[in-house]
Formats: C-alpha cells, sequence, structure tokens
C-alpha cells in the first residue's frame, strides 16, 4: 500500500465544508475516488476545489478546518487502492 | 505560433507596464504589480520591458507551446518545469515546440512573470496590453487567463540567448515580513494622533482578499477618527470624506478597522480618508506579499521617499545595462 499525500497548491485558507453549516466534504476513514472535492482553500476572493489525485482511502487530515495554509503544506493523506 | 492554456493557475493575467493617463476618467492603470520583475523578465528575452507577459499570481499555469520559444521567469519563486523538467528562475530557458510548462508550489512571493521571447500578441486597449479584470478591459476579453485559451504570440526576434541571467545583485529577496514605507496625507489630520502612532507600530496581517485592485490589512488595532460634523456630501462615518481622488498606493481605512492599500486595478476615487500613500518604491513590494504575511508601516518624509524613488529608478537602469 502507498500513500499519497495531498498538499496546498497555493496559500490560503482550508475548509473542510463546504459552507459553515453543511458537513464536512469527506471523514477520515472514507473511500476517496480521483477528482472528488475533499476541501476548499480560500484566497484573493476566491474560493478553489481541492480535489483528491487518487483513489483510495482518505486515511487522515493533517490540517484543520479554517486554517491558514503555506503552498506545499500537506493537508492529507490517501491510502491508494491498488 | 501560440501557446494554449492547459491549466490557468489561478489568477493568471496579461500584463505590461500599465495604461497610463486614463485613471481621471476612472480606467486605472493596471500592468504588471510588480513592475520590476516584468521588466527583468522582459529584457532577460531581448524585449521591449514593456512587451506583454503573464502575471501568475500564487499558483502556476500549466502551458503549452506551439512553436520553440525562449522565456525568462522572473518574481516569486515557483520553480518552471518543461515536461517536468526543472529550470532556473531569472535567467532564459528554452521551451521546445509541442512541450508543457508547468510551475512549482510558490516557495517566496507571491507573482511570476513569465516573459516569452516576442511577446504575447493580444490587441492593445487604451495603449496597453494590461488586464483590468474590472472594467472587462485589455489583455485576453478583459480576464484572467481560463483553461483552453491560445494565446498569440508575436514573432521571436531571434535574439534571446539561453543562460543569460539577472546578476546575483538585481535578484529580488522575499520575506514573510515586509517593511512598507508611506508618507502621510493626504486626511492624516482626521486621525487621532494616538490612533496614527499606534498605525505605525503596529504589525498587519495581509488578509486573504488581497488582490490587484487592493491590499487589506488586518489583525492591527482599530482606528479612530476625530468626531466632526459631515462636511456637506461626507457620509456619516467619522472615516468618511467629500469624494476624492484615490493615488494608486493610498491607505483607507473604511470604518477604521481593516486598512487597504490601492494598488494598480483600483477605483479613482471615493469617499474614504486616505492616511497616507506606499510610496511608489514600495508598490512592487506589495504585488509579492502573500496572504497571511505580516507588514509594518514605517512614516517616512517627502526627502526619504524622493532618494527611494531614485533608488530604485538607478535599479531600473541597471537592469536596462545588464550583459
Amino acid at each position: 500500500m502507498t500513500t499519497q499525500q495531498v498538499q496546498a497548491p497555493f496559500p490560503g485558507v482550508f475548509y473542510r465544508k463546504p459552507a459553515p453549516d453543511e458537513p464536512v466534504y469527506i471523514e477520515e476513514g472514507q473511500a476517496v475516488q480521483a477528482g472528488d472535492v475533499i476541501g476548499l482553500i480560500e484566497v484573493m476572493k476566491q474560493y478553489v476545489e481541492l480535489k483528491a489525485e487518487v483513489s483510495g482511502t482518505l486515511e487522515s487530515f493533517s490540517a484543520e478546518n479554517e486554517t491558514v495554509l503555506e503552498a506545499g503544506d500537506i493537508i492529507a493523506s490517501v491510502e491508494v487502492s491498488e | 505560433m501560440s501557446i494554449e492554456i492547459i491549466k490557468p493557475g489561478l489568477a493568471s493575467s496579461i500584463q505590461d507596464k500599465g495604461r497610463e493617463g486614463h485613471y481621471h476618467l476612472g480606467i486605472p492603470p493596471s500592468g504588471g504589480m510588480d513592475q520590476r520583475s516584468l521588466i527583468a523578465a522582459n529584457l532577460l528575452v531581448g524585449n521591449p520591458e514593456g512587451a506583454a507577459v503573464i502575471e501568475c499570481a500564487l499558483m502556476g499555469p500549466e502551458l503549452r507551446f506551439d512553436t520553440t520559444r525562449k522565456v525568462a521567469a522572473c518574481g516569486a519563486e515557483m520553480t518552471p518545469r518543461v515536461n517536468g523538467e526543472a529550470q532556473p528562475l531569472n535567467e532564459v530557458f528554452e521551451v521546445p515546440a509541442g512541450s508543457t510548462l508547468g510551475f512549482d508550489f510558490v516557495k517566496a512571493g507571491a507573482r511570476l512573470y513569465l516573459a516569452i521571447e516576442g511577446g504575447i500578441d493580444v490587441p492593445e486597449r487604451l495603449g496597453s496590453r494590461s488586464t483590468y479584470a474590472l472594467g472587462s478591459l485589455g489583455g485576453m476579453q478583459g480576464r484572467t487567463l481560463q483553461a483552453g485559451d491560445t494565446l498569440a504570440l508575436f514573432q521571436a526576434h531571434g535574439q534571446a540567448v539561453s543562460g543569460r541571467h539577472l546578476p546575483p545583485s538585481l535578484v529580488p529577496e522575499f520575506s514573510r515580513q515586509y517593511q512598507l514605507r508611506v508618507m502621510p496625507g493626504l486626511y492624516a489630520h482626521r486621525l487621532r494622533a494616538e490612533s496614527e502612532t499606534r498605525f505605525y507600530s503596529e504589525d498587519w496581517v495581509v488578509a486573504s482578499e488581497a488582490d490587484r485592485i487592493g491590499y487589506r490589512m488586518k489583525g492591527g488595532t482599530p482606528l479612530s477618527f476625530i468626531e466632526r460634523e459631515p462636511p456637506f456630501g461626507a457620509g456619516d462615518d467619522p472615516s468618511n470624506i467629500v469624494d476624492a481622488c484615490y493615488p494608486i498606493g493610498s491607505i483607507q481605512v473604511p470604518s477604521g478597522s481593516e486598512p487597504i492599500i490601492l494598488h494598480r486595478d483600483a477605483v479613482s476615487g471615493g469617499g474614504y480618508a486616505m492616511i497616507g500613500t506606499v510610496i511608489s518604491a514600495d508598490m512592487d513590494t506589495v504585488g509579492q506579499i502573500q496572504p497571511h504575511q505580516k507588514v509594518r508601516f514605517v512614516q517616512v518624509t517627502l526627502e526619504e521617499a524622493l532618494a527611494a524613488r531614485a533608488h530604485y529608478q538607478k535599479v531600473l537602469k541597471q537592469l536596462r545595462q545588464m550583459p
């Protein structure tokens, strides 16, 4: 099994939910498909969807909801399915 | 002779040195926020210093070239990659026909300027190719770049030489904490004295909505304006004035809470008191500050501002004379 880390492509604020009163996009331990949205990053009045690049299981989030990230910071780890 | 946008990045736009002379009609100069890096990239590839380039904010685009071109990337530190192979910043390299140019995550700075030999061929609007997205003017159909766009290039002039690079003394250094020099005025007298002192003694953090229009700051103590009977035409809030012209670089503080530095896509006037103006020599620096980085404002005199401008002009002269 290999693990792929999802990194912040640019600096901004990370959100796990599409809106404050909605549930998170994905819980830790859930299955994820390549292309699934796992969070949002906000910067310069834009909300950009953060997508999984591989299919597998979303092992864990290393970034908390609403934290400020720098480009390249690790957001989540995905265990890649064979 | 074109390049195709595979991925646009975050807010990539075509910019040149700007559209001067129309601000009195409400049309701001636009143009590269970091003029020095834009000029450096053009000069490296042998273009006229004001040729149209791609300004890439916080995240680089992915481009496919249908023709072999020499390019140079200056400004924010995002390693360029041709078909995955790392290329130097601040140095001319070749992108062969059919290959893809992408960029790594930004390590420092906020905006990279990609100059392509010959320059980008979009129509001039009011004498400039710069994009003013808020006014849907210039650049690529008046907007930021999108996936699928094709950018036409002017004929290559054949004067670009791979390996030509900026002398180390002319490579800008980026930080996480910046000092911006400010000339107080035109409405600094509207601030309470203790607020003005505090404004220059606290760290401010760039808010995430900072863009080409303005850089909003937060994290400092709210400023307090002197109470007064609003003059005819001014709003009720103590931070309001009778509408006036906004210089590029001016700092307004709506309701005293969050200062905003206007940049090259700013509105030309309005009713907020400007408590000072970031000096022209530091406006390139503003364009290289990432959201969430820190800023300290430093008050300077007119003499100091003019000396800084002379130094800035000297740096541009050195760029024009580089080997």
